[in-house]
This record gives C-alpha cells, sequence and structure tokens, in this order.
C-alpha cells in the first residue's frame, strides 16, 4: 500500500484518477497548482486507487493525503 | 508638491514587489497612492506602504487582481486619476486599458491598440518583418493541425520553436528537433493555449540555439519619438523563464547594440508606441545576427538594472509620459555607467524547483553600496500558493561586470531568508561560475548550468519536477505574474 501526499500547500487542480482505477507507475493522479506551477502528483508503483481523498478546487497542506494505492 | 502636469494620484493594480516599486516613486515624486489588494495579501508591505489601500476580493487572480471591474471601481470611489497596472496581471489587457479610459482615467500604458497589435504573436511577427526588422524564419499564418506544422517545419528547418500566439511567460512553449517531436509539441502547445489564452492560435519559428537572449528598453513620446535605453541580457532561463539579468550584454558588439537599438525605435514607432515597453531579440551567437522575438507593452521585471546604468527612475517616466507626454531628461544625456546584474529570488526549492510556499520566519536583505533589492515580503509574510513565486529581485551595480559579480555574490551571501526555500543561493553559483565568466552565458538553463538540453538531464533526475510546467492564472490574456 502507497499514501501519496502533497509535497507542498497548493490548490488541486485537476483530479485525473477515480476510485477503483487502476494505474501504472508513473502516471497522473492529480495535478495541484501552486504558484502558477502545475504539479503532477504521479503513482510511484502500479496498482488500484482505493482512495482518492481530494476533490478539485480542494487547498491541500503539506503532508496531507492524496490517494492510497494498493 | 507634485511637478505641474504630472499625475498628482494613482492606484496601483498589482501586487508584491512591482507594487512596493510603483509606490515608491509615487512616494518620491509627492503622488497620492492606492494599493489594491486580495485576501491573501493583507499583510504585504505594500499594503500598508499605500497612502490607501483597498480590498479587491478572494485570493484566486480572477477575484482579485485580474477583476476589471473591481479595480475600476477602486479607482473611482478613491477619487484618483491614474491606473498604474506593473507587470502580468493586466498589463498587457488592452480591454482592461480602454476601460479605464473609458472610466476618465490616465491609463500608464500604452495606447490600447499597441498593446493589441503587439498582443498577438503572429500579428506583431508580420508587423515586424513587414517594417524591415528581422525576425526567424517561420509561419506567418496560425498553423490549425499538426500535419501543417509538419509541413511547414520542413520549410523553416529544424530544430523549431511552438509558440501559443497569444501566449506568453513560456507557457506552452517548446522546442522540437523532428517531426515526432513536434507532433507532441504542437498538441501541448494547442491545448494549453486554448486553455490559457483562450486561443488555439499556434505558430512555429526557427529555433535559434545557441542564442542570446537581448532585449531593449524604449519610452515612446507624446510626440512620436522613442527613445531607446540601452539592452539587457536576459540570456540566463530555466524552462523560458528569466533567472538572472544584466546590462550590458557581455555578448553584443557597439555595432550590433547601435542596430538593435534603432531596430527597437523602428518597433516603437510602427506601432505608435507611447511609454515604457521592451522589444526582445534572439542573437544567433554564430552569425552574430538577429532577431526580433516579441514586445512586452509594460514596465519589465528586469527593468531595475537599466535605472542602476543610466540612472533614470523608468517608473517616473512612465507617469510623466501618462500625464503630459515627456520625459525628465534630456536625450543626449543618457550615458550609462557601468555593469548592473539582476538575480531573480524565487520561492523555490533550488534543487527540484519545486514551488516552495510558507511563512518567512526570516527576511534579512543585503545593502551596500551599488545594492538594490526590490522586494514584495517581509519577514512574518505568508508566501501563498496562488501567486507567481519572485519574491524579491537583488540588483547590483559596480564599475565592471567582474566586480559586479563578486559585489552580488557577497550580497547573496548576506541575503537571508528562512521558513521558504528559495533560489537565492542556487541561482548565482550557476551564473557567477569562472567558467561562465570566461564563456560570457548563452540562453541557457540554471538547472545544470548546461546548454539548453540540460532541461532533459534535470527531468531524469528529477521526473516529478520536470514535467512541472509554469502555468498563468485562470483568466486574462496574458497572465504572467512574473513579467516573462
Amino acid at each position: 500500500m502507497a499514501e501519496i501526499r502533497a509535497e507542498m500547500v497548493a490548490n488541486v487542480w485537476k483530479v485525473v484518477t477515480a476510485e477503483g482505477e487502476q494505474v501504472s507507475g508513473g502516471d497522473t493522479l492529480v495535478i495541484l497548482e501552486s504558484m502558477k506551477m502545475e504539479i503532477p502528483v504521479l503513482a510511484e508503483d502500479p496498482g488500484t486507487v482505493t482512495k482518492l481523498a481530494v476533490a478539485e478546487g480542494d487547498v491541500v497542506q503539506e503532508g496531507d493525503l492524496i490517494a492510497i494505492i494498493e | 508638491m507634485v511637478e505641474s502636469g504630472l499625475i498628482e494620484s494613482v492606484l496601483v493594480a498589482n501586487r508584491g514587489e512591482i507594487a512596493r516599486r510603483v509606490l515608491a516613486t509615487a512616494r518620491r515624486l509627492g503622488i497620492r497612492s492606492v494599493a489594491v489588494y486580495s485576501e491573501a495579501d493583507a499583510g504585504l508591505p505594500f499594503v500598508r506602504e499605500a497612502d490607501e489601500a483597498v480590498l479587491i476580493g478572494p485570493p484566486p487572480p480572477a477575484q482579485s487582481y485580474l477583476d476589471q471591474a473591481a479595480i475600476i471601481a477602486a479607482a473611482q470611489r478613491t477619487g484618483v486619476q491614474a491606473i498604474h497596472p506593473g507587470y502580468g496581471f493586466l498589463s498587457e489587457n488592452a480591454e482592461f486599458a480602454q476601460r479605464a479610459e473609458a472610466a476618465g482615467l490616465i491609463w500608464v500604458g500604452p495606447p490600447p491598440v499597441a498593446i493589441e497589435l503587439m498582443g498577438d504573436k503572429i500579428n506583431a511577427r508580420n508587423l515586424m518583418a513587414e517594417a524591415g526588422l528581422p525576425v526567424a524564419a517561420g509561419t506567418a499564418e496560425p498553423v490549425t493541425d499538426a500535419d501543417e506544422a509538419v509541413a511547414a517545419a520542413a520549410e523553416i528547418g529544424y530544430p523549431v520553436m511552438v509558440k501559443a500566439a497569444a501566449g506568453g511567460g513560456g507557457i506552452g512553449m517548446s522546442a522540437a528537433a523532428g517531426d515526432a517531436e513536434l507532433r507532441a509539441a504542437f498538441e501541448t502547445a494547442r491545448s494549453r493555449a486554448e486553455r490559457f489564452f483562450g486561443s488555439a492560435a499556434i505558430l512555429l519559428e526557427r529555433y535559434l540555439s545557441p542564442a542570446r537572449h537581448v532585449e531593449v528598453q524604449i519610452l515612446g513620446l507624446a510626440s512620436g519619438r522613442v527613445l531607446a535605453l540601452g539592452e539587457r541580457d536576459c540570456s540566463v532561463q530555466r524552462r523560458h523563464q528569466k533567472v538572472a539579468e544584466e546590462t550590458p550584454s557581455p555578448g553584443v558588439s557597439p555595432v550590433l547594440r547601435g542596430h538593435m537599438l534603432a531596430a527597437a525605435v523602428r518597433a516603437g514607432e510602427v506601432v505608435g508606441y507611447r511609454g515604457a515597453g521592451t522589444v526582445e531579440f534572439l542573437v544567433d551567437v554564430p552569425t552574430g545576427g538577429f532577431v526580433f522575438l516579441e514586445m512586452n507593452t509594460r514596465l519589465q521585471v528586469e527593468h531595475p538594472i537599466t535605472e542602476q546604468v543610466t540612472g533614470i527612475d523608468l517608473v517616473e517616466q512612465q507617469l510623466r509620459i501618462a500625464a503630459r507626454g515627456d520625459v525628465s531628461f534630456a536625450e543626449q544625456a543618457v550615458k550609462p555607467h557601468g555593469h548592473a546584474v539582476e538575480l531573480r529570488v524565487y520561492a523555490e526549492d533550488p534543487s527540484r524547483f519545486l514551488p516552495s510556499p510558507g511563512t518567512i520566519s526570516e527576511w534579512s536583505e543585503p545593502a551596500g553600496p551599488g545594492i538594490r533589492v526590490d522586494a514584495g515580503y517581509a519577514a512574518g509574510n505568508q508566501v501563498t500558493p496562488f501567486y507567481d513565486p519572485l519574491l524579491a529581485k537583488l540588483c547590483v551595480h559596480a564599475a565592471t561586470r567582474d566586480e559586479a559579480l563578486a559585489r552580488a555574490r557577497a550580497a547573496v551571501a548576506d541575503f537571508r531568508i528562512a521558513g521558504v526555500r528559495t533560489t537565492c543561493r542556487s541561482t548565482p553559483t550557476c551564473w557567477t561560475a569562472p567558467s561562465s565568466l570566461a564563456a560570457p552565458t548563452t540562453r541557457q538553463w540554471s538547472a545544470g548550468c548546461g546548454p539548453d538540453h540540460s532541461q532533459h538531464n534535470e527531468e531524469r533526475a528529477h521526473p516529478q519536477a520536470g514535467r512541472c510546467r509554469r502555468r498563468g492564472a485562470a483568466s486574462g490574456r496574458d497572465p504572467r505574474g512574473d513579467g516573462g
């Protein structure tokens, strides 16, 4: 199980994946936006997205859970 | 007392360091100033340094610094005469300039028609070519699909640069060395152009490499005369974003300078330019030739280095031209002295170049002869994720390039910022490395100090960082907060 967490304060600009989806390592899960920069959050390893903790428009703090991949 | 014929009051429609910069000149000239700010910026220095400050909305730019009606209402409520847009946000928005003028306000910027003519890169390119300026081989009409792009590239010759016609700030821009790369670059550019600039128009231009990015500061007067105040070299870039600038350019000979300044004056004359503007060129290093790139119809981020070598306050000239059409100095008296460099301090992780918002716990600026810091923040301020990451500009002036760089190194060591990660220390290690002193920089990436392709090294080392893209605010024609 891998917990994907936000590396910084950011706005959730786009949610690319959905709960239950199969992802490969390197797939984009969500795209954060901070300081005019888009920051894609990637799956490190292949698996299933069992939890998606954010929605578009949310503000995440550093360390906040974004998704769980099992 | 305000000098007769000058503006008596001005609203600054911007934030951070550039708002503070404009307010400083207003204060010196005795001009009443009004700041506008979003809820995220209430604690920043520019808000308290204005004579009056008006809250215009919540943090997202579309609801505050890009909200034209809110800004014009603030100007009317506070009874100011003029609006200074700074750079980025609404500064190159012809519609906003028109609305301000229609509301009876003086627009501290060029005529809206000049903004429009230069705002579309295809149009600007064609116009400048007609006027006799050199332009790179490229497309004179918008390219509408990938097949057309490949056909155009066959004529232009690889490598080519793919750009959004309405774009800016490097957004959606990428170079391609072959058909496959071009198809990918084209699709990226088109989707980003549509999303950020509301126009899918794409142009292709021959990509010059190695090249220097050199720009000329101009001032257009009411009489129709256009003055050129020397050049700035902005070759040190990362992901098409400027990182450090200097003047004079170490790669421009007096003869080449003469040609470039004349071309910049011609560009301004062609569009009936008034006020401060910057004409950007690429200098082809192998041939020493140059081509027109684009014109920025506003004050440029890196304007302070021109001020340092000329002793001219460019914001004062902007206000003066807007009010009475002339400048405060005699043209013949303009004689640049010495060398000036600017280092941009971004709130970014210096190794991965990821944004680093947070609370500034310590902020201590360097001081001394020739040192100027234009900063938007102070200790205790919050750096929020809503705006561009530029925290400050460290500008250093000395008699020679070597002295300026030595002084810059010392100043960097004295610049203490804690609480957020910044590029303050990393930029100069690249720029002032002995190798770059011996071989003056061409357009390059700060990440590895190498030529353009070190971008790919950066991507390999940090896949996450390498995939980040600079983007603009959600709306507005030119979303550059950082002036490009």
